[in-house]
């Protein structure tokens, strides 16, 4: 009897849904898998699906969004073994799982917390609620690439954020096992879209495009690149989330300034009369 | 039309110096290498001082003093004593009141009637919200024991220059930061007077910093290492400007910029009642609003009746000096932005736009501009598109509400909306697609120190007013 033959899995990009290749054709090797290397083409195409999937997932019920977010929980848990075979320790999946758990509750509770009545000096009804601001883009952390991936989507997208994140290019297969684990929660295609390749090349194009609402630079560990990105993402006045320090311990309270950041305060007056 | 005999305030109430130095370090000091401008009356044009003008050595001496004030002072006092400082100042600011108004009016241009029954009322009670947060910061819900962020730069515009000055320092002060704050060059004066009366507070020297001058003077003052925060109110140009200039640095900053506001009408609107909403949306402080209903969306089936009855009222609008207490619309601020007002406009016009203004004798000196209505407006017409910053209000049309909302988020802008409409659950509808930090239904430009204020996209970042107004100002 000879050993079963393994079928192994191709990494591809994510995007609206689907596991595209890189349109460009190109890929690079990590641990002994060709991983697509995306193009500014690619970025382009994804801000285009998150951009689609901004009425449906922004409008969806905070507490719809809160089950599917914890579904991708589940399903992370489920897949535990994967990544762990990926080289992720044990111990960062299952704080990933947590991570997303936490911030699976977050939904429905954020807008009482971060919004309310205000008491104006008049004969009117006043209240502000938060609301996304729309087409994130975010450069994942390098490492831990699942903590660290998982730290910086779920606050981005648990409000009703759509992102295109650029994953790690030293470890991207977690990235993209992590897709597999969002196409199969019910979240609608375009909300979480992925890209792997160079983030020096896919950065820039998302940093410069006019269709996105805010960038969240927590991994890019170049100071000079981060400033010039900062400066792009001023063309449309972006929010901009600035890069995490080096040390950064990605285990401890992550806090709300994550989901606050990407956030923008609406307030709606209306006289009170018979 | 009524005849209306002149009901001028009077101007003996402000005591106007010939020179004014810089506010730095508690005192007023000469520039160092003594350069001025003059600040004029936009209604008459006559010179009402020379003003110092602030050079990076001056802008250095200022960042250095609130630094020093910041480590020594202020940063260590407990939040109550912070709070009875800024207590004292909104109490000066109620006494002396009629004062501030008066010289708002002469630097501005805007009527009395607005600078007395709105400006200075909001500016007092702005100071009056914001003392009460800072012994109370840890419950403002950005931790439990929230930190300062240390020297805050502010630049504000010269639209509303006390109440802009208030957004901006109350905060600032309430949360632990000193700060450095230029005034627009057009309208110094008040803040001039805001210093005298923080000498009058006791307020300790360096925790407030004031530096008049134009762009290179704001320029240096943003881009000075020393300053942790900066905090700016202008257009939106100006405001991607210094969102470049502060990339890669540690600086914090907050925007709040232009706008383009749609002010929507729906067919079962009380049309008299959104008549007066159009007019205050668009003519209150001269249309130099950010946030002014700038472009009127009338459902098409009662668009004639509007207009007509929107007609009607503008032939009743007075316009001109700013200290008759008839006045209901003022001069235009300044030449340059006259100049603008008038240059869009005639784009309008040559667009392929209809303009209409009410018979309006202007008068002769000054900087005026008729309230004036463009109908015929498309959404690719540039004053459609472009804040005008002035009286000149553009109409469109639209069939059902889903065009409204495509119709009015059509903009790079964000800052604001109006919805008018008997229909509750249509308001709520309309709210919540509406890109826009403030909404106004079945009202427009009302403004409270509690309500956040801010806009979405490219109308700037960070609220002012309210709880979310400290956030700005604090290392969260």
């Amino acid at each position: 009897m000879s050993e079963r033959v393994a079928v192994r899995k191709t990494y591809k990009l994510f995007i609206g849904g689907k596991f595209p290749r890189s349109e460009s054709g190109r890929s690079y090797l990590v641990q002994s898998s060709n991983v697509s290397l995306a193009s500014r083409k690619d970025a382009r195409d994804a801000v285009v699906a998150a951009r689609a999937a901004v009425k449906g997932w922004a409008g969806a019920t905070a507490y719809n969004r809160g089950q599917i977010l914890y579904r991708a929980a589940e399903m992370l848990e489920g897949r535990r073994e994967q990544f762990v075979a990926l080289g992720i320790p044990g111990d960062e999946v299952d704080a990933a799982v947590d991570r997303w758990v936490w911030y699976a509750g977050w939904a429905d509770k954020l807008a009482q917390v971060y919004g309310g009545a205000n008491p104006v000096a008049g004969p009117y009804f006043n209240i502000s609620a938060p609301e996304p601001t729309g087409v994130v883009a975010v450069v994942a952390p390098e490492r831990p690439a699942l903590l660290g991936l998982v730290s910086v989507i779920a606050p981005a997208i648990v409000t009703g954020n759509t992102v295109v994140v650029a994953a790690s290019p030293s470890e991207p297969l977690a990235a993209v096992t992590l897709a597999e684990v969002l196409a199969t929660s019910d979240l609608p295609g375009g909300v979480v879209n992925i890209l792997t390749g160079a983030i020096t090349e896919t950065a820039p194009a998302l940093a410069a495009h006019m269709d996105v609402n805010a960038i969240d630079l927590t991994g890019v560990t170049d100071a000079t690149l981060a400033g010039e990105l900062e400066v792009k993402a001023a063309e449309n006045l972006k929010r901009v989330l600035r890069p995490a320090p080096a040390d950064h311990d990605w285990t401890v309270d992550p806090g709300v300034t994550r989901m606050t950041t990407l956030l923008e305060t609406k307030t709606v007056w209306h006289p009170k009369g018979v | 039309m009524f005849e209306y005999a002149p009901a001028p305030e009077s101007r003996s109430v402000v005591d106007l110096k010939p020179s004014y130095g810089l506010f730095i370090d508690g005192k007023f000091v000469d520039p160092t290498d003594g350069g001025s401008f003059k600040s004029i009356n936009p209604a008459s044009e006559e010179v009402l001082a020379e003003i110092a003008e602030a050079g990076a050595q001056d802008v250095e001496r200022a960042v250095s003093a609130a630094r020093k004030a910041y480590d020594k002072v202020w940063g260590p006092m407990p939040g109550r004593d912070r709070a009875k400082y800024l207590y004292r100042i909104a109490r000066l600011i109620q006494e002396r009141s009629r004062e501030l108004a008066v010289l708002e009016s002469l630097d501005n241009g805007k009527p009395i009637r607005e600078s007395r029954d709105v400006d200075l009322p909001l500016v007092a009670a702005h100071f009056f919200y914001y003392a009460g947060w800072a012994d109370k910061l840890g419950h403002a819900g950005f931790g439990s024991n929230p930190q300062p962020i240390g020297v805050a730069a502010q630049v504000i515009p010269w639209n509303f220059p006390l109440l802009m000055l208030a957004w901006k320092i109350a905060p600032a002060l309430a949360a632990g930061n000193t700060v450095v704050l230029k005034p627009a060059e057009t309208t110094p004066l008040t803040a001039l007077l805001f210093a005298e009366i923080c000498q009058q507070a006791d307020l300790p020297a360096g925790v407030v910093n004031i530096v008049t001058g134009a762009g290179d003077t704001g320029r240096a003052l943003v881009e000075h290492p020393g300053v942790d925060k900066v905090a700016f109110t202008g257009s939106t140009e100006v405001g991607r400007a210094i969102a470049r200039s502060v990339a890669g640095t540690r600086k914090k900053l907050t925007l709040e910029l232009g706008g383009k506001a749609a002010n929507i009408v729906f067919d079962d609107a009380p049309i008299d009642q959104a008549v007066e909403g159009i007019v205050n949306g668009i003519f209150f402080n001269q249309g130099h609003v950010c946030c002014a209903g700038s472009r009127l969306l009338v459902q098409e089936n009662v668009a004639d009746r509007v207009l007509e009855s929107l007609k009607r009222r503008m032939a009743h609008l007075r316009v001109g000096d700013p200290l008759d207490k008839n006045t209901d619309v003022g001069a235009i601020n300044s030449a340059a932005q006259l100049e603008r007002i008038r240059e869009l406009s005639d784009a309008g016009s040559a667009e392929g736009a209809e303009r209409w203004s009410p018979p309006c004798e202007l008068p002769d000196r000054g900087f005026w501009f008729a309230p004036t209505i463009f109908t015929g407006v498309t959404q690719a017409h540039r004053i459609a598109r472009e804040e005008i910053f002035g009286p000149v209000l553009s109409v469109l049309t639209f069939r059902t509400p889903a065009e409204a909302v495509e119709k009015a988020n059509n903009t790079p802008y964000g800052l604001s909306a109006g919805i008018w409409t008997d229909k509750g659950s249509r308001i709520l509808w309309m709210a919540d697609r509406l890109r826009a930090g403030v909404v106004w239904a079945n009202t427009f430009n009302k403004f409270d120190p509690t309500s956040p204020f801010g806009g979405y996209k490219e109308s700037g970042y960070g609220r002012e007013g309210g709880r979310h107004g400290l956030e700005g100002y604090l290392n969260v």
